[in-house]
């Protein structure tokens, strides 16, 4: 059950409420004393916005637990200042995860900008160097998803536009066995490719069915993946001499841009000091915000890392099926994911920004589970580590089951399954019910 | 704007529920317990039941599920939610999207496994959710189920894959009318008309028949696939035996599998016999997917386009990644009622039945043996007999559908209808989204359900409010 916040200490707070922004140094060097005091400044806010439907549902929630905590009388050994703690790490942690996933975006628009400058194999080396690069960074921030915050929101969510997957290749450019396909190669239904016109092709479809994101830059820098033990191999004449080069640049640039202006929207949704997502996040009760966060790693951990992203490439043994396909960088995704989880456990991410994880405040509740949940994520990324790249020959047909690339698949999956278990427990050790896939 | 306006609807029925909540809680510390009303169980899905209030509440396997079941439900869920692609794709297990469909994916409809959404009256957006069937008149000879029409088949699939034409833009209209409740109180509820505009083969024959169809939630499916048939059968009273005005058919539809006519079960007319058939008749007619059940590409004749564009291999989907997706639809988890002990719920409980609504929304069933464990032997609270029902004549589509007639729809379940709006932002209810609301939908009730709907009508606010209560909980 969870702990009833003082209702008095909340007003007092408010009358601290600084005029302008915070400041970033203050969350890093007082953590607890800037979210009480962030949670007036944003509270302040949320009564005339908007846009915390979620935020709202769950204060409702918070006042009908609330009342049964008084009238059950169960409460949390786990200090609440201890959770205000946790729940300012994470806030700050997203928003330094996304910050340093922006850096390296933009490091790669760079790099991809140079190339279609001066389109060399010297170039697309770095362009897809500076991808691969970028990917690593984007990966963790992956456990943010699942509980309907700024990255899947039902109505303003990105996700299906940063990282759509399955890609529709052939909407987008030629493919083998369809030289003429996509919208790069048809001028005539498309005669210039911009933002605007993915925007309003995106509108039309209702969904995320014109092809952006990771994957969409992925394709165009690497091509097919046609050979079966490498990675694509798109020849750089495509931007220079080959049919609708222009227009295959042109749509390159168009979706790195995208990709940039959707990175740095998650990063302005958690910025500290405005009026965001974070504002509403940070003004719930701590355990309902640790709640979000709990679920975010647990979902990801099994239903999405081991089921969907594992078990579906390793059971269906589809080769291709795997998300980053045309680099072969699959396994390296897998990591980066597995460590988001460990991030959000630990309470320590990129940027520096290091404080309360979640292991901590479960060990405030039980010692011995967060013991046994740090040893099991240690087990599960050593597990990724050691999946032999490329990630797709696991999947092909005709490799045996005892075939060592499997076989470290399995353990992995099989780790990653075990360690949810322990996340679901760590959160019912400190009163957050929380259910994943 | 239209985000914004939603936005504030959103605003405004959180701020009743919160409210309402309040009350709830106000009633459960003032000792309230053991308060009047019915008993519930809240476990809707007996052992396949998850108490989770988030926006997975309807996305989550059933608890009991074994780890390699477990894995075959994420296998299916893969397929159910990630996009199809066009072919030839390197994805090559998921291309063959179309050449014409309404959606890519099954939860582009199914939005977290929920409801479908309704198109958006300025025509600005697309918005997935809403279909239109279409037939002759007629049977099929094989099937004895609707005969498609010879140039737009049995569907209008308002999308396609570059260099194929969609078949057409369904429009809806509504119209708005007003009445009174019994006290006096008004509301308003809204008509709709349907058009197809932009047909890309001429105008649809005069004699076409049309039925809109909204995706439905896909929870808990396989309890009721669980359901012994004779037990469904058991509740039907097609001539009105027993003279209470609920007569209750069962429609018997054709089966792919076994090649003959079985008990249907889903759909809006009972017009599919499993869970299964239903994922593959979707799969082609809204996704373009062949499968085993459905090995021929969705283009009539006339279709050149879409009959000459690549595919996605013979069959797009295979047998194991078909039986998957109908795992996992079978294996989603019912979400537990909130509140069941609450005062104005068990209160509301009692009304429904008084009401006469649990005649066709049948509290109670119980499961017989199943393949998988977790459905086995389970006493469910589905709130539907899974019978067809006279709705004349509001919400008449005068569309044959096997048994079912033009004015006969499914009862459909009730569980986890309280938290439609909270997972997806909208809640629109009845075979086409037209009601807005609960008491819409219960308004528009009528042929059977006009007794029920005139006690609902009469009843003083405060009864209403219980009702609706009791809805909202489960």
């Amino acid at each position: 059950m969870v702990s009833s916040r003082s209702g008095g200490r909340r007003t007092e707070v408010f009358a601290e409420v600084p005029d302008g922004p915070l400041k970033a140094a203050d969350l890093l060097h007082r953590p607890h004393l800037v979210n009480n005091l962030t949670y007036a400044y944003y509270a302040k806010m949320l009564g005339n916005n908007p846009n915390h439907r979620f935020a709202i549902r769950s204060i409702s929630i918070l006042i009908v637990l609330t009342m049964t905590v008084a009238a059950c009388g169960d409460d949390s050994s786990v200090d609440e200042a201890m959770l205000e703690d946790a729940v300012a790490t994470y806030a700050a942690g997203v928003h330094s995860a996304y910050q340093t996933s922006l850096f390296s975006a933009q490091a790669m628009d760079a790099a991809i900008d140079a190339f279609l400058d001066s389109p060399t194999q010297a170039t697309l080396d770095a362009a897809r160097q500076a991808w691969l690069v970028a990917r690593v960074d984007y990966g963790p921030t992956e456990v943010f998803r699942f509980y309907g915050g700024p990255i899947d929101d039902e109505e303003i969510g990105t996700e299906g536009l940063i990282n759509a997957w399955p890609l529709d290749e052939a909407y987008i450019d030629y493919v083998e066995g369809d030289s003429g396909a996509g919208i790069i190669n048809d001028p005539g239904t498309y005669p210039e490719i911009t933002a605007d016109l993915l925007v309003e092709l995106n509108e039309q479809g209702g969904e995320a069915n014109v092809s952006t994101g990771w994957h969409a830059i992925e394709f165009l820098l690497w091509g097919q993946d046609l050979i079966s033990d490498g990675a694509g191999d798109r020849p750089v004449e495509d931007y220079t001499t080959a049919q609708n080069a222009d227009r295959r640049a042109a749509y390159l640039q168009v979706v790195t841009d995208q990709l940039i202006a959707h990175l740095q929207e998650l990063v302005d949704a958690w910025a500290p000091g405005r009026n965001n997502y974070r504002a509403g996040f940070e003004a719930m009760a701590s355990t309902d915000a640790l709640r979000l966060a709990f679920t975010g790693i647990g979902e990801m951990s099994r239903g999405e890392l081991a089921g969907e992203r594992m078990s579906v490439a390793y059971l269906e043994r589809s080769q291709e099926d795997e998300h980053s396909c045309f680099s072969d960088n699959t396994h390296v995704d897998i990591i980066a994911n597995a460590r988001g989880v460990e991030m959000v456990l630990l309470g320590s991410y990129p940027g520096a920004v290091s404080g309360t994880g979640l292991l901590d405040v479960i060990a405030a509740a039980d010692e011995e589970l967060a013991s046994q949940l740090r040893s099991e994520i240690a087990v599960s990324i050593n597990a990724a580590s050691a999946i032999p790249a490329p990630f797709d020959q696991h999947l092909r047909d005709g490799v045996s089951d005892n075939d060592p690339g499997r076989q470290a698949v399995l353990t992995t999956i099989e780790a990653l399954e075990t360690q949810t278990d322990t996340i679901v427990a760590g959160a019912d050790a400190l009163g957050i019910a929380i259910e994943v896939s | 704007m239209r985000e914004f306006v939603r936005r504030r609807r959103n605003q405004l029925e959180v701020a009743h529920r919160v409210a309402l909540l309040i009350g709830a809680g106000c009633l459960l510390l003032a000792g309230a317990c053991g308060s009047p009303g019915l008993e519930l169980d809240p476990n809707l899905g007996g052992d396949a039941t998850r108490s989770d209030v988030s926006r997975n509440s309807f996305s989550l396997p059933a608890p009991n599920l074994t780890n390699d079941e477990r894995r075959i439900f994420e296998v299916g869920d893969s397929f159910f939610t990630q996009n199809w692609v066009t072919a030839p794709a390197s994805t090559e297990a998921r291309d063959g999207l179309g050449p014409i469909f309404n959606a890519q994916a099954c939860a582009s409809c199914h939005v977290l496994d929920g409801r479908g959404d309704l198109p958006d009256p300025t025509g600005d957006e697309t918005r997935l959710g809403l279909l239109l069937r279409i037939s002759i008149p007629g049977t099929d000879p094989v099937t004895g189920g609707p005969l498609p029409d010879p140039v737009y088949g049995d569907q209008l699939q308002d999308r396609s894959v570059i260099g194929v034409p969609a078949e057409g833009t369904l429009t809806v209209t509504y119209a708005y009318i007003v009445g009174t409740y019994g006290d006096g109180t008004e509301y308003e509820l809204r008509t709709p008309t349907y058009e197809v505009t932009n047909p890309a083969f001429g105008p649809l024959p005069d004699d076409v028949l049309t039925s809109p169809r909204l995706a439905p939630q896909v929870i808990g499916v396989g309890l009721l696939e669980a359901i012994p048939a004779e037990s469904i059968l058991a509740g039907a009273d097609p001539d009105d035996a027993d003279g209470d005005g609920i007569s209750g058919r069962a429609n018997m539809v054709w089966n792919a599998r076994t090649g003959t006519q079985t008990l249907g079960r889903f759909g809006w007319k009972a017009n599919v016999a499993t869970a299964e058939q239903q994922a593959a008749g979707a799969f082609l007619g809204d996704i373009g997917i062949t499968s085993v059940l459905h090995p021929e590409e969705n283009c009539t004749t006339v279709q050149q386009d879409c009959l000459a564009s690549p595919h996605g291999g013979s069959p797009e989907i295979t047998d194991s990644r078909l039986a998957a997706v109908a795992i996992y639809l079978r294996t989603l988890a019912v979400p537990a009622m909130r509140g069941a002990d609450t005062a104005v719920v068990r209160e509301g409980a009692k009304l429904f039945a008084d009401f006469g609504c649990a005649s066709c929304h049948t509290t109670t069933h119980k499961t017989g043996s199943s393949d998988l464990m977790s459905l086995s032997n389970q006493t469910i609270h589905p709130y539907t007999d899974l019978l067809l029902h006279d709705m004349v004549p509001g919400l008449a589509d005068n569309r044959q559908d096997f048994l079912a007639g033009g004015s006969e729809w499914r009862t459909p379940p009730l569980w986890g209808i309280g938290l439609a709006d909270d997972i997806q932002g909208y809640r629109f209810l009845l075979h086409d989204g037209r009601a807005r609301t609960l008491e819409e939908a219960i308004l528009w009730h009528g042929g059977e359900g006009t007794a029920s709907r005139e006690a609902f009508r009469n009843a003083d606010a405060e009864a209403r409010s219980q009702l609706i209560a009791f809805l909202e909980a489960l």
